[in-house]
């Protein structure tokens, strides 16, 4: 199901004028930020479809860059987001991008601090609600929904076992789960979709395993989540 | 979620013997695994969220950033105070409420998407309208919230909400539809009536393209939620008056996605087409584009 639960329908709380354009992209935008982990230095925004058509009237550009800033669909500094980033020394760039995307409203968003780097495809797909497409050159499936993991690994047997094995001991409930690998026994990206908010320890444990090079949780479901 | 479609979801409601509200609310309970109270409060707080922007919208100035648009629904409030409504003060005052509510969306300022911004006026129109009219406490309209988020998740998960995929009927017809539904449920009427709301409403926004001009949420937005609202309140008369839909709600549904997914790309929030490429239209896109060059330069 793409809509998960009621909330996705009757909600979100939301500065306007659009949810899909508006709340949809500052949720986008949030998802890249916490994949990369820490202010962006640069941002480099390819808008697609509808989005780069009808950005500027919806305000697409000042609410992806108020996700960039790690902001909730109901902050109201939201119109204001380019001075802000401005501030924190931010470098946006918006583009219109070329070729193909899977959804009429769609965004590709490179970002960089220093030797990190987050690449992330994704797409509003009504009511503010969202679909993550690609994460840094892997196929992934994940709404945003729930919390989730991205779990960067080496594709090799029975490091998923021991991820799900240390979520389950903490009562972790798994939602949805995808995984993809460049190639055998190389770099694989697990994306987990959890109930449950996963606590910094627990996130210790997992990036303690062996094969596992680095975590990311990531968490836009707004002020409702611990 | 236990059931897919509007069928299911009535059906369900026989069996166990509840509203479609009240059973919704056990059911989003169940998925997020929090408590029924903590669901309930949660959605309280967003129906506090649109009664304030139904006030906002009546009392403070909602010219939106473009100058399109605004105070459109307190023009509709002095007819009301007048005495002279074509549609009598009911409709009129749902009708003022959806507009006033889609106003402060178009201004930037804070509203619940229900099931978007762009049809974010058409559910506090009807709720907040009635709810002064009938004197119903919070408590029975959050119930009436957790019926057309039902109803909406069905809509949602078997066609589609956004005005980029749908076209408007899938924003605006969906949001009559939910609040149609609701308001069956708020009168009393059976689940079986609610879900025959749905598809009485929803027959008659099929094919509503989605076209605003400049491609914002103002034109032809706004009305629509102001209509939507009124449209509502004519469905859940018909369905509580023991009108059926012919076609079954859930086929209906259907058809909003046959319709949909053969819109043509312009048709589809792109401003490509409709009334965002009339001669009006593509003058008011013009003069948009020059003054924000203006003000990003």
């Amino acid at each position: 199901m793409r809509f998960k639960d009621v909330f996705s329908i009757i909600g979100p709380v939301m500065v306007g004028p659009s949810s899909s354009h508006t709340a949809g992209a500052v949720r986008i935008g949030r998802v890249a930020r916490q994949l990369l982990g820490r202010v962006p230095s640069e941002a480099d925004i390819a808008l697609y479809g509808s989005f780069a058509e009808t950005y500027r009237g919806h305000g697409t550009d000042v609410a992806l860059v108020a996700g960039l800033l790690d902001w909730s669909t109901e902050d109201m500094r939201i119109p204001r987001s380019l001075e802000f980033a401005a501030e924190v020394g931010m470098r946006v760039n918006i583009r219109r991008g070329a070729g193909t995307v899977p959804h009429p409203n769609t965004a590709l968003i490179r970002l960089q601090c220093g030797p990190h780097r987050a690449e992330v495809l994704a797409s509003s797909i009504g009511g503010g609600n969202i679909e993550v497409h690609r994460v840094n050159g892997f196929a992934v499936r994940c709404s945003a929904a729930y919390p989730a993991l991205f779990v960067s690994h080496r594709d090799v047997p029975g490091v998923i076992a021991a991820v799900t094995r240390l979520l389950s001991a903490e009562g972790v409930n798994i939602v949805s789960m995808s995984v993809d690998r460049k190639g055998r026994s190389g770099e694989a990206l697990s994306v987990i979709e959890t109930d449950e908010n996963v606590h910094d320890a627990l996130l210790a444990a997992l990036r303690a395993l062996p094969d596992v090079s680095e975590i990311r949780k990531i968490d836009v479901t707004g002020s409702r989540c611990a | 979620m236990r059931f897919r479609t509007l069928a299911e979801l009535a059906e369900l409601c026989g069996r166990e013997n509840r509203t479609i509200g009240r059973l919704m609310l056990e059911e989003q309970a169940a998925e997020s695994g929090r408590p029924e109270e903590t669901e309930f409060a949660h959605m309280l707080s967003y129906y506090r969220v649109m009664k304030e922007a139904v006030r906002k919208g009546l009392t403070e100035n909602t010219t939106s950033r473009s100058g399109l648009t605004g105070l459109d629904a307190q023009r509709v409030m002095s007819r009301i105070k007048a005495g002279t409504t074509c549609a009598g003060d009911v409709a009129a005052t749902a009708m003022a409420y959806a507009l006033a509510v889609s106003e402060v969306n178009a201004s930037m300022g804070r509203i619940v998407a229900t099931p978007t911004a762009g049809s974010c006026g058409i559910i506090p129109g009807v709720f907040v309208s009635s709810q002064e009219r009938f004197g119903w406490d919070d408590e029975k309209m959050v119930y009436g919230l957790f019926c057309a988020g039902a109803i909406g998740y069905v809509i949602a998960n078997n066609s589609f909400v956004s005005g980029a995929e749908g076209g408007c009927q899938a924003e605006i017809g969906s949001a009559i539809a939910m609040a149609a539904g609701a308001a069956v449920e708020l009168h009393g009427g059976s689940p079986e009536q609610a879900v025959h709301a749905v598809g009485l409403a929803l027959k008659n926004t099929l094919g509503l393209i989605c076209d605003p001009v400049g491609g914002l949420v103002e034109v032809p937005c706004i009305v629509r939620n102001g209509f939507g609202a009124v449209t509502a309140l004519a469905a859940a008369d018909m369905a509580l008056s023991g009108v059926r839909s012919v076609i079954p709600s859930d086929e209906v549904v259907e058809v909003m996605y046959e319709v949909g997914s053969a819109m043509p790309e312009q048709h589809r929030e792109t401003a490509k087409g409709g009334l965002a490429q009339t001669p009006t239209g593509r003058a008011i896109m013009r003069r948009l584009r020059e003054t924000w060059q203006d003000r990003r330069e």
